[in-house]
């Protein structure tokens, strides 16, 4: 077979079987990728991993055979890897006696031996569950310019656009051999050509719009292209502080969630526009703005499904607050935002099942550094847990559910309907709307 | 009366009138085959409430029309999974240039499955405007797509 990639004799050889017949397949799979984006050749990964698949869903059984045949292989990721967070946590997320059975023995009986397959392929540590790898706690913080083989869309666009690192938004599987192979095909966002924005967007808002419903705009608009944000600045600052970039964190994962984006630039924000200010627009770029009318236009217009479609103010059964996971330090915000309701309203505890969600790392941080915080938090009767709520969700059971989000991602994937941080407090602790 | 298309093949093989489903929309691959696979059904009946065009049609075996993929980045392991359990789409024709996601699924499903997925991009908005459900298609090795 004829490939287009440029290779070189070494890349020629484990292509042609010299590494052994399984790495020939996964070469294989790396140059018809490369071939179909017209990459040229391949360059070195430097920077560790991250995994998208951290759940042992059994419809995914194929993919464990991969992982089997990648371990009988010998074959490992050189640099440890992170990995999504886990699907389930019994003690923080309760789930009742057939949901139970469901999870452990029909949609998720593949867990524990799918973790074990990672650890044979380089898993960093038992508590390498995160959406938010990229955070100091968790330790896989990628330098600006390193090239990444990632999959997980909100961390690809984090990496990109926050870090300035370099990474494709690639599928799950894909990830991974461009981990164990240490290479990833050259094309879109590894290249400066493909950084460059097509989308100028102008942010024309009354206040600082909703990180959610912002990213959720621009993601539906200019769906896979690279916007340049014009704006955002006034509202949240040109520093890359805690606070600003978890506001870019929430913001990214609406754009790559609603839409596909995998790189934005922020107007003296990230440092890529810092650097190149308007140069990094294509000549010819679309403009898109966001005001006030059309961050309500948006909002309004998703759709209300699952336990919504039929009842619009049906009781909600459980609150997601951290898909993308929680920073430290939005962690404490949640604290002070829940106490502030609580007094409002005249009570001492949350009306309904209410869970935030941070990387392992993070919440032991959290309890180390803020216990006063943590205590409050678990007082009102707040869970905390490192699961992923969009796999918890994502399956007929939980999917007839009325859970309430302030994740435009969560929202996207499942049945859960969207509040704004502001909304969700105050149904959360009313136990209802 | 027949058209004839050209695009892409980025895997190629031969499809001879195979019966068209058509998106106009973005397919989401996650929503749409997750709840088949999980129930083990002998086929996909598409479970995106997100996707009218879609929604609640069999999938396994038919010639997909769409602009490209979107949605999770568990999407390319998803369509590898159903064709390494045989109830893939035959085919996936997409009137964009084909989406990453996508990519890494169908060249996943050739290189690591007995199965195929065959797949063509860029066929031109004019192609899906053109294509409607239960057409017959067929798919040359070239990349050329002949429906009706």
């Amino acid at each position: 077979m004829k490939y287009n990639m440029k290779l070189t004799p070494e890349e020629e050889g484990i292509l042609n079987g010299s590494a052994g017949e399984t790495q020939a397949k996964v070469m294989k799979s790396l140059v018809l990728y490369g071939d179909a984006f017209n990459a040229e050749r391949f360059v070195p990964v430097t920077g560790k991993g991250h995994l998208v698949t951290s759940f042992g869903i059994s419809v995914l059984k194929p993919v464990f055979s991969i992982m089997d045949e990648l371990i009988d292989a010998g074959l490992k990721v050189d640099e440890t890897f992170t990995v999504d967070p886990r699907p389930i946590d019994y003690d923080n997320v309760k789930c009742n006696f057939l949901e139970r059975l469901i999870f452990s023995k029909v949609i998720y009986g593949m867990q524990a031996p799918y973790e074990e397959q990672l650890k044979k392929l380089g898993l960093k540590s038992s508590k390498s569950f995160t959406c938010t790898c990229y955070l100091d706690e968790v330790g896989n913080t990628p330098k600006k310019g390193d090239v990444l083989s990632w999959a997980e869309s909100s961390a690809v666009v984090y990496a990109n656009s926050v870090l300035g690192a370099r990474c494709n938004r690639n599928s799950g599987i894909i990830e991974l051999f461009g981990s164990i192979l240490g290479k990833v095909p050259e094309f879109d966002l590894l290249t400066d050509e493909g950084r460059k924005a097509s989308w100028i967007i102008e942010v024309k808002t009354s206040k600082k719009p909703e990180a959610q419903i912002l990213g959720s705009a621009i993601g539906m608009k200019v769906m896979e292209d690279v916007p340049f944000i014009k704006g955002l600045d006034k509202f949240i600052g040109t520093e890359l502080d805690d606070k600003t970039k978890a506001y870019l964190k929430d913001m990214g994962a609406a754009t790559a969630s609603n839409g596909a984006v995998g790189l934005y630039h922020v107007e003296n924000l990230t440092p890529e526009a810092v650097e190149q200010g308007e140069a990094l627009i294509h000549e010819g770029a679309k403009t898109y703005t966001i005001d006030d009318k059309e961050l309500e236009r948006v909002k309004n217009s998703y759709p209300k499904i699952g336990a919504w479609e039929s009842n619009h103010d049906a009781k909600p059964a459980r609150c997601f607050i951290g898909c993308p996971h929680l920073t430290f330090a939005q962690l404490g915000e949640w604290a002070e935002r829940f106490e502030k309701e609580l007094e409002k309203q005249g009570k001492s505890k949350v009306g309904m099942s209410v869970i935030l969600t941070a990387a392992p790392e993070v919440l032991d941080r959290f309890i180390k550094e803020n216990g006063q915080a943590h205590g409050k938090l678990t007082g009102f009767g707040i869970k905390l847990t490192s699961i992923c709520p969009l796999m918890y969700m994502n399956n007929p059971l939980c999917g007839k559910k009325a859970v309430i989000t302030n994740s435009n991602k969560l929202r996207t994937y499942t049945t859960a309907r969207y509040l704004t941080d502001d909304e969700i407090v105050s149904t959360a602790v009313k136990g209802g709307f | 009366m027949s058209k004839t298309f050209k695009g892409r093949p980025v895997v190629a093989g031969t499809i001879d009138n195979g019966d068209a489903v058509v998106s106009r929309q973005g397919v989401n691959t996650l929503a749409s085959f997750q709840k088949s696979a999980l129930k083990k059904a002998p086929k996909v009946i598409c479970s995106d409430q997100n996707n009218p065009d879609i929604y609640n049609k069999n999938l396994t075996g038919k010639v997909l029309c769409l602009p490209q993929t979107i949605g999770s980045t568990t999407g390319g392991m998803v369509l590898y999974s159903v064709c390494a359990l045989g109830i893939a789409p035959c085919a996936m024709l997409f009137s964009q240039p084909i989406d990453s996601l996508a990519a890494a699924g169908v060249i996943l499903a050739d290189v690591w499955t007995d199965g195929t997925i065959v797949a063509v991009d860029s066929l031109g908005d004019e192609f899906l405007e053109y294509v409607k459900d239960e057409m017959k298609v067929s798919v040359a090795k070239d990349g050329t797509v002949t429906v009706g």
